[in-house]
């Protein structure tokens, strides 16, 4: 139906998102950015029907809508139920990061000192509950040394060197992906470092490594994103994302 | 039944400087902004302020009032996202903060509400929130073990008791009893529970048997044992949404955060909205969307 060379890169962010999802059941995808939401909606009318997902805002939806369209719902789910969520442990957050180390230690609060930054963002906002809490992932659009770096400003969600063995209330912390506009990753290297598992394809070894601050595991065996099925093609350019809004999160 | 209507002056002259005060709502959703608008009017200062911040806390940090914040975040909910004024606060050192996981934040108000010194929780753990907090927070082991015979620690969050609360809710009575309408009821049920002294505004204030007609049983978030004064504040948390009552006032928050970019544009501002009564804003803010229309 489409040849490759019409795939474009955010269509392949799009099924690298989607498969963040891949065996995760019957728990809440929350989606904190474009490409992580088409994701997560493209999980769900494929192999992941059981998943919940909401408006964003206060609503689980039935359906599977379009980006930024409404729905039918099938529940409420309030903010302060979101943190009921978050404890059970029954979510997998997809967030996205100013800041990640080579363990995954993420920064979303602010750039310098703690009690005089720099440059303020947001404070930690649900970073730490999430991260100590259930499965976790990060979407980055613009992979740079900017972003993976080798030390974070402010620790906002929990890195694998974080962890105290001895203590059982860490054992719940998962970091299961990393999806940049580069390629997919894990923190399946050396001491739960960060490890290629697959560069988009164009993208190149040495462009990883020029645009990451730290040395990435498995770099130079990874291979290569796999191709969108004609089935996703059409869910992600028709029923998901018809306006193209990917395309501005993600240039090819 | 003790009638507690108030005026937004009257409830400011209450306040002490110094106080520990939390602000209902979540970012940009509705805020008690008429509370604020009338603390900015106030001689108070040094507060240390609890909340889900917004542009709550960005006018409070304009006027230099905050001394320290707890919060979860700080967002505007829309672009530019960051609150400037909160950023300028923070990148200045003018305030001392106790940054938080937004579940710490409810954790700590129920701790306080149920008059507990604490309740453990698992978020913070690992995170810099110990540092931000420093001697301040503290972990608890748990009494029991696990199956393999370790035992837990988790952060022992403190009650976050609060001299006074202000929250923003649709409809009430002229005794304290009030409900939201729409998505979401926020936390400003508990900010109540958590507070010596509760205020609440609402856009609209009814009988009691109005009120109980108006909404479901479950909207009815605050009972007369959690409010001691009641103002009515028609568009009281402009410029942040208020349920059903109407959305954000995007082009008015824009306005807003562009004009904290420079000490003349954010004095232009100052003169136009925030140096007379709540219907001098309220008026200016409707000139404002008819110049935008």
């Amino acid at each position: 139906m489409t040849s490759t060379e019409t795939i474009t890169r955010a269509e392949y962010c799009a099924i690298a998102c989607a498969e963040i999802f891949s065996g995760a059941g019957e728990i809440m995808a929350s989606p904190m950015s474009t490409l992580a939401t088409i994701g997560a909606r493209l999980a769900r009318l494929t192999t992941e029907p059981d998943l919940l997902i909401t408006d964003g805002e206060a609503l689980i939806f039935s359906d599977t809508p379009a980006v930024g369209a409404k729905a039918p719902i099938e529940g409420w789910m309030p903010f302060r139920k979101v943190f009921d969520v978050v404890a059970s442990g029954r979510r997998h957050v997809v967030m996205g990061a100013n800041q990640i180390d080579r363990y995954g230690n993420q920064n979303l609060s602010a750039f310098g000192p703690l009690q005089q930054p720099t440059r303020q963002m947001f404070g930690v906002r649900g970073a730490p509950g999430n991260t100590i809490n259930h499965a976790t992932s990060y979407f980055v659009p613009k992979h740079s040394s900017r972003v993976f770096v080798d030390k974070v400003d402010v620790v906002s969600g929990v890195g694998y060197d974080k962890v105290d063995p001895a203590n059982p209330a860490f054992k719940y912390l998962h970091l299961h992906r990393v999806v940049s506009n580069l390629g997919v990753f894990d923190f399946g290297g050396p001491d739960h470092t960060l490890r290629a598992l697959s560069l988009h394809p164009g993208v190149t070894a040495a462009e990883v490594a020029e645009n990451t601050s730290f040395e990435v595991a498995g770099l130079a065996e990874a291979g290569v994103t796999r191709e969108p099925t004609a089935e996703e093609l059409r869910l992600i350019r028709e029923v998901i994302d018809p306006r193209g809004l990917r395309e501005r999160e993600v240039q090819a | 039944m003790r009638d507690k209507r108030m005026t937004l002056d009257e409830v400011v002259g209450e306040l002490r400087s110094g106080m520990t005060i939390g602000l209902g709502g979540w970012g940009s959703r509705r805020k008690p902004m008429a509370f604020v608008r009338a603390i900015l009017r106030s001689d108070i200062k040094d507060l240390t302020v609890v909340t889900y911040g917004g542009p709550d806390l960005g006018l409070l940090c304009s006027a230099g009032k905050v001394k320290k914040a707890y919060y979860g975040f700080v967002s505007l909910d829309s672009a530019p996202f960051y609150d400037p004024w909160f950023a300028k606060a923070r990148t200045t050192g003018a305030i001392e903060v106790r940054e938080m996981d937004e579940g710490m934040v409810k954790c700590g108000l129920e701790a306080a509400a149920a008059r507990l010194p604490f309740l453990p929780i698992r978020a913070g753990l690992g995170s810099d929130v110990l540092n931000f907090w420093g001697d301040e927070l503290k972990t608890v082991t748990s009494p029991y073990t696990d199956e393999s015979g370790k035992a837990e620690t988790l952060i022992a969050m403190p009650a976050l008791n609060l001299d006074a609360s202000f929250v923003h809710l649709n409809l009430g009575d002229k005794h304290g009893n009030a409900a939201y309408n729409g998505v979401d009821p926020y936390f400003d049920d508990l900010y109540c529970m958590a507070a010596e002294k509760r205020y609440v505004s609402v856009e609209r204030i009814v009988e009691t048997e109005e009120l109980v007609k108006a909404v479901p049983l479950q909207q009815l978030i605050l009972n007369r044992m959690m409010v001691d004064g009641v103002v009515e504040a028609p568009n009281g948390a402009h410029f942040t949404l208020a349920g059903e009552s109407y959305g954000r006032d995007e082009k008015f928050q824009r306005h807003y955060a562009e004009a904290a970019k420079t000490p003349e544009s954010w004095q232009v501002f100052v003169d136009t909205y925030l140096s007379g009564s709540e219907d001098d804003y309220q008026a200016a803010v409707k000139k404002f969307a008819e110049e935008q229309a």
